[in-house]
């Protein structure tokens, strides 16, 4: 595959909290039109590995290459300008705001005037095609919809801007299987359409099950990185989700 | 009857005074989470300027305009000077650089227009209007009719426009309105730029009444201060009723009692809405809704 088809790639990264090291030398690569899985246990450095992406975290050595150009110091609200986009874990939505206010505030970095009113209105053509519910809710303030509901909106918040790669933190987690489903296949429409994805994900056979790819992380490492087919397959993933598998166990 | 009258029109013109003070810190602590102890000097320097500018030569309507503008460029770099170079998210220091702002801002007005009292012409001359045995000083419409349309734009501002949804986004979640690529340093300069804006426009205001000088800050900053609290620090229009509210009650204890019990009534109110009711006039309209 060409260099120039890799959409984001992390090189070596280090990052952590203040003195508190999270990664160490991580490295990642998502692809055009790819959904890549983030898999791993509470605290093996996922969401951690995302922030430094979006910029939410500081990062030490190494390396954030989004379509070829190294990044240096990330900032999340220059990131979505280069068209990274993130569904946070906890959704961040803005409660007391409709669902059409937090929609529109998604356009926010399209520009100006009419080109953002531009956004705007094409952006909700495809949420609410991706999402009904969104439109029948569109004018009922967003703290007051389900669980289920405000993570499309979040969802379909992040894609107002037209991202060119979609980042997912958790979207499964606290959903009933249902509205799960719904979710996933709401995702799998965005990859028919050639949307590239990158998605943390607690379920690993879920996430598995609809990516292309998918690495495993582990006390702040990637341990493991193949097809979602294979690493379905992989007896090691799923005993390091049973938590059977001891430090000194791994590769053995 | 027509004595309780006249003290509900003091009441309400000083009010509306205190609402725009008030709706000025609201602002600011929407975007940062602080206080913005200078809010009082943004009033007095909306006076003094306007003042400067008349004795330039400017019409009225110039120099209104000129001292508005002066004030909200010199709240925008006040911020970017003071504010934005500390490190994000931390109110307590956001506070105590405003308290230094607001000792170097007085001096600043006392070094550059002198200690006098100062006075602006009435906006419109002719004796007071007579209403219900009441009399209504023009000054007085001028005070009222400045509040309401400052407080429409502002209104439109937020609920309109892409910059005060921004603003809104910011105050809801500083996180989560990064992610949506809004600039939250930006709109921390853009609620100080409108919090001194809103100041002058009160100090403009009220200048014909009362008189200005380079320290009326701080007493007027106690009073918005207050308002502001009293309307829960973040609904606008709990803030304007917190500010009618001090005005009325300021203007029926010095008219019942005594004159001197003016400025002690906000002190009151302050300790006593802090003590029982820390979510103000807004945590009673929220539990009305509810």
């Amino acid at each position: 595959m060409p260099e120039s088809r890799d959409v984001l790639e992390v090189r070596g990264l280090y990052a952590g909290y203040g003195s508190v090291g999270v990664l160490h030398d991580v490295g990642l690569k998502v692809r055009m039109g790819e959904m890549v899985a983030l898999l791993g246990a509470n605290g093996a450095g996922k969401s951690t590995l995302l922030k430094a992406v979006l910029g939410f975290v500081e990062t030490g050595k190494g390396d954030i290459i989004f379509e070829g150009k190294a990044l240096g110091k990330v900032r999340p609200e220059a990131q979505i300008r280069r068209g990274v986009s993130l569904v946070p874990e906890g959704r961040m939505l803005f409660g007391p705001m409709t669902v059409l206010g937090n929609l529109e505030l998604g356009a926010y970095s399209a520009g100006r005037g009419r080109q953002r009113q531009k956004a705007i209105s094409a952006g909700l053509e495809r949420a609410y095609a991706l999402f009904p519910v969104l439109k029948e809710r569109a004018h009922q303030v967003a703290q007051t919809l389900s669980g289920g509901e405000q993570q499309m909106l979040a969802i379909a918040r992040a894609l107002m801007c037209s991202p060119r790669l979609l980042v997912l933190d958790e979207p499964s987690l606290g959903l009933a299987p249902r509205v799960v489903a719904e979710i996933f296949s709401a995702l799998e429409t965005l990859r028919g359409e050639g949307m590239t994805m990158l998605i943390a994900e607690q379920d690993a056979s879920l996430a598995l099950k609809h990516a292309d790819r998918g690495y495993v992380m582990r006390n702040g490492k990637v341990i493991l990185e193949d097809a979602a087919d294979a690493l379905l397959a992989n007896e090691h993933v799923s005993a390091i989700y049973l938590g059977s598998l001891a430090g000194e166990g791994e590769g053995g | 009857m027509s004595e309780l009258l006249q003290f509900l029109i003091a009441g309400v013109k000083n009010g509306a005074i205190y609402a725009l003070v008030a709706l000025g810190f609201t602002v600011v602590f929407a975007s940062t989470g602080a206080i913005n102890f200078a809010q009082g000097e943004f009033f007095m320097l909306g006076g003094v300027l306007g003042v400067f500018f008349l004795r330039l030569g400017l019409p009225l309507p110039a120099a209104v305009l000129a001292a508005v503008l002066a004030t909200a460029i010199i709240g925008g770099a006040f911020e970017a000077l003071a504010i934005r170079p500390l490190s994000a998210g931390d109110p307590l220091k956001i506070i105590i650089v405003t308290i230094g702002g607001s000792v170097a801002l007085r001096q600043f007005a006392l070094h550059i227009f002198g200690p006098n009292e100062m006075i602006i012409a009435p906006f419109s001359s002719g004796p007071p209007i007579r209403f219900a045995g009441a009399a209504v000083e023009r000054q007085t419409l001028w005070i009222w009719g400045l509040t309401l349309v400052t407080v429409a734009c502002l209104a439109i501002v937020y609920q309109k426009t892409m910059l005060g949804k921004a603003m809104q986004a910011t105050s809801l979640s500083h996180d989560g309105a990064r992610l949506m690529g809004i600039d939250t340093k930006k709109m921390v300069t853009v609620a100080f730029v409108l919090s001194a804006a809103l100041g002058a426009v009160a100090g403009l205001a009220v200048t014909p009444l009362t008189q200005t000088a380079f320290d009326v800050g701080a007493g007027i900053g106690v009073k918005g201060f207050t308002a502001a609290i009293l309307g829960g620090l973040g609904n606008p229009l709990a803030t304007v009723c917190g500010g009618i509210v001090l005005g009325l009650l300021e203007s029926l204890a010095a008219g019942y009692f005594d004159p001197l019990y003016k400025d002690a009534v906000a002190l009151v109110v302050l300790l006593g809405v802090l003590f029982v009711r820390p979510s103000g006039l807004a945590g009673l309209m929220r539990r009305g809704r509810g």
